[in-house]
């Protein structure tokens, strides 16, 4: 794959960039760019999404949800985002002031560096670093140092719950995290996100989640353990609102308080991506080799069109699952992960060594033990749809008797 | 840190005596799960509390003084504000005591609307409290579809009495207003709707993984100590004590009707941990819809009202009278002066007395713990304080 910028400074300037004197300003100018669009997505994706989640969340507790600002309430999160801007910064009073300053720059940076490694379809991704998921690791971890920085700087003893909390949740689950992904590594033999993608294939069963049982389990200890790290609920123990006030960030009010939520959904992105590219075969479209992909403009977009489909079906099965679930509590965490997550993962990291040589990946028993698994997938799909009409038909029939009219209107008529 | 300037440390502080690497943390009055104006004292050194002493008396307001400067008739809406959540039982506990007092026959058919507009309060309240405890735990979810089913109660206690939680609805001698076929049918609809919803809410919650593992063998209260430390009601009950106001003591005419009194088992761990304190009042809720059903299918045609003087003098005398409200037994002992007011009121709320076994039980819980095991005691800020 050539590089963007390269192509782009050519098509523009009709010259090579090695020949040009400002190539060194063009590529400063090209990473300014990036890092707008990168921050443009970002931003916009965490402020839609702080929307549907209320939404779906309103669903969930048959409730309206914000519906007054534009049409459907869609603009909810613009009239959210500039109140929080026209507040007063406040910093209480004994708390240290740099510190409390610094924090957000931390969290944010942390979270938004993310996004440089991440890939959004066929040869989209500001940086196809060639370690790129060790990159993602590293830097997510930044935001806990912005979180410690925050909880201590406030001089509050409820914040400082929340960092400490909030330190011992990322120290714990970075290592299951990480231990859960080398199977996809030692698949792929590459850390690069865009050759782990390449590596895997457009049908389920070309997915390394269904490569194998271990690979299976490691995906459910990786989600698990993203949520972890994505302080979402079950494990949202260092905001935990209802044992902490708001945890880490109780003193911080204004633009600075709108950084930790923002960072947060910016986030949900962030553990949704990394699923979806290193185990549900990220942008790869079914029945189309990477030779025709790479040729054709549209089959890019529909690669991109893919990849957010994928990304945005986990990020709603993250919603669903925090508003489905109470929370744990905090040596419940730390307990399932040092006692569970790590030793299978461990034993998970094993099993795919001794499967990769047993059952290569195109002998014919592996494709079949690979059909079979994506089986499995399917049936827990479907049993997870059934469940959820099952549900539903069981509330409506309710809701009809108690009111005596049908509960279900066109979603245009949404209340 | 200026511990000394701290109002509530002062009578506080002969209790408490930090170590070193020991911290006092403030929880409340403004906390969002203590459940109204109520503080606890914890010395913890870090995510395990060595001691919580709760500290009661923001929510104070006088009643009992109050009852002594109002004549009997006009202190039935005070009785609403000791327990909000629960109003029902306040005026009930009042109106008994006074018509004990005065000798007055109360009619039949305002006996079973009496019951009727009880139970379906104690609905309510188990309502708020099992749902809000799923709140503590951190699941927003299972409290807001329990609001809504609330919402079903308020509205129909505002076609029998006008109001939806203050219900000044009792009156000596009987209640204020009758109820009509059109009410009878709304709430036999609302119970036909709801008691499938209670299954639905226990495959939502009560039987969720995490759930079950905050709540159970977390502070586990023994028999000995429910009964020593004088818990009530369902606190009592989910130690595995079957005691209740309706049975032994029955009231009203709560011993025309067949209902169990369930109490706690050991559910999901250790006899009398949180998670038998919740699945109680999940059981109590389903014993209130049979009750209300039972009523409603029995209920006596007749006056609502027994006649009664607009000045009720009493003479000289005293009772003791108790119901079994939501949060337990709620008793009133009256004197009366044979004057027009009483010369003195006390009242005995379940709240209260859950408070106490706060600081025993706490030892060695997290600190997520306590505010599972406040939200399973279901205290109500304002009936601890009056």
């Amino acid at each position: 794959m050539k590089d963007y910028a390269d192509i782009l400074f050519e098509y523009l300037f009709k010259t090579s960039i090695e020949s040009s004197p400002f190539s060194l300003a063009w590529y400063i100018l090209f990473i300014f760019l990036v890092a707008g669009v990168l921050l443009f997505f970002a931003a916009n994706f965490a402020g839609i999404t702080s929307f549907i989640e209320r939404r779906i969340a309103a669903r969930i507790q048959s409730r309206v949800g914000p519906n007054v600002v534009g049409p459907q309430g869609v603009l909810q999160w613009v009239a959210d985002g500039i109140k929080l801007l026209l507040k007063e910064d406040l910093i209480p009073g004994r708390a240290d002031r740099f510190l409390f300053r610094a924090a957000p720059y931390f969290v944010f940076s942390g979270l938004f560096a993310a996004f440089v490694a991440l890939p959004f379809g066929y040869g989209i991704v500001a940086a196809d670093l060639n370690i790129g998921i060790y990159y993602i690791f590293a830097i997510t971890s930044l935001v806990v140092v912005g979180i410690i920085m925050g909880g201590w700087s406030s001089n509050s003893k409820w914040a400082m719950f929340g960092a400490f909390r909030s330190a011992a949740q990322i120290i714990s689950y970075e290592i299951p995290t990480a231990l859960s992904l080398i199977p996809v590594i030692m698949l792929t033999g590459s850390l690069s996100t865009q050759d782990i993608i390449i590596a895997q294939g457009g049908m389920p069963w070309d997915w390394y989640i269904f490569h194998s049982p271990f690979t299976l389990a490691c995906f459910i200890i990786f989600f698990i353990s993203a949520l972890a790290e994505g302080n979402r609920i079950p494990f949202d123990l260092p905001e935990a609102e209802s044992e902490l006030v708001s945890g880490y960030n109780t003193e911080y009010s204004g633009f600075r308080f709108l950084v930790f939520p923002m960072a947060e959904w910016a986030n949900l992105w962030v553990i949704s991506a990394m699923v979806t590219l290193t185990y549900l075969g990220g942008w790869q479209i079914p029945f189309v080799s990477l030779e025709t992909i790479s040729g054709s403009p549209f089959l890019i977009l529909i690669s991109v069109g893919i990849f957010f489909v994928k990304t945005s079906i986990v990020v709603f099965i993250v919603i669903q699952l925090r508003w489905t679930l109470p929370r744990v509590r905090v040596d419940q965490m730390t307990l399932l992960c040092w006692t569970y997550l790590v030793p299978i993962s461990l034993v998970a990291i094993v099993g795919t060594m001794v499967w990769m040589l047993v059952f290569p990946w195109d002998g014919t028993p592996g494709l079949l033990i690979r059909l079979l698994m994506s089986g499995i997938g399917a049936a827990a799909c479907l049993f997870y749809i059934k469940r959820i009409r099952f549900n539903y038909l069981n509330d409506k029939l309710l809701f009809e008797r108690l009111k005596g009219k049908p509960s279900w209107y066109p979603f245009w008529r949404l209340p | 840190m200026e511990r000394s300037g701290n109002a509530d440390l002062k009578h506080l502080k002969p209790q408490i005596a930090p170590f070193r690497e020991e911290m006092i943390l403030n929880m409340g009055p403004q906390h969002p799960s203590t459940h109204g104006v109520l503080n606890f004292l914890i010395v913890t050194d870090g995510e395990v509390i060595h001691q919580a002493l709760p500290n009661v008396g923001y929510l104070h307001r006088g009643f009992e003084k109050l009852a002594e400067q109002t004549p009997y008739t006009t202190f039935i809406p005070y009785t609403d504000r000791i327990d909000y959540l629960a109003a029902m039982f306040g005026n009930h506990a009042y109106v008994l005591a006074v018509e004990k007092l005065a000798e007055i026959e109360v009619p039949g058919r305002a006996e079973f609307l009496r019951v009727i507009v009880c139970e379906l309060n104690r609905i309510a309240s188990h309502l708020i409290s099992t749902g809000a405890l799923a709140l503590d735990i951190g699941a927003t979810t299972p409290f807001v579809h329990w609001i809504r089913e609330r919402e079903c109660i308020n509205d129909i206690m505002e076609a029998i009495c006008g109001a939806r939680l203050t219900y000044n609805y009792m009156r000596i001698g009987g209640v204020s207003r009758d109820i009509n076929e059109s009410i009878a049918d709304q709430i036999l609809k609302f119970l036909d709707h709801f008691e499938p919803m209670i299954d639905e809410y226990n495959r939502l919650i009560s039987f969720n993984e995490i759930f079950i593992k905050r709540l159970a063998n977390v502070a586990v209260i023994s028999q000995i100590d429910a009964v020593n430390f004088g818990l009530v009601g369902p606190n009592l009950r989910g130690s595995g004590i079957e005691m209740d106001i309706r049975k032994i003591m029955p009231y009203s005419v709560y011993d025309r009707f067949d209902f169990d009194v369930p109490f706690g088992e050991g559910f999901k761990g250790t006899l009398g941990d949180s998670y038998d304190r919740y699945f109680v009042r999940i059981l109590e809720i389903k014993e209130s819809c049979s009750i209300v059903r039972q009523a409603l299918s029995k209920l006596p045609k007749g006056n609502i009202k027994a006649k009664v003087k607009r000045k009720l003098k009493i003479k000289e005398n005293e009772c003791y009278s108790s119901v079994e409200s939501a949060r337990g037994e709620m008793g009133m002992y009256l004197v009366s002066d044979g004057t027009d007011k009483p010369y003195r009121l006390k009242i005995k709320t379940g709240s209260f007395t859950a408070m106490s076994i706060v600081e025993k039980v706490s030892q060695r819980l997290m600190v997520a713990d306590l505010i599972a095991f406040i939200g399973s005691l279901d205290v109500v800020a304002p009936e601890i304080d009056r």
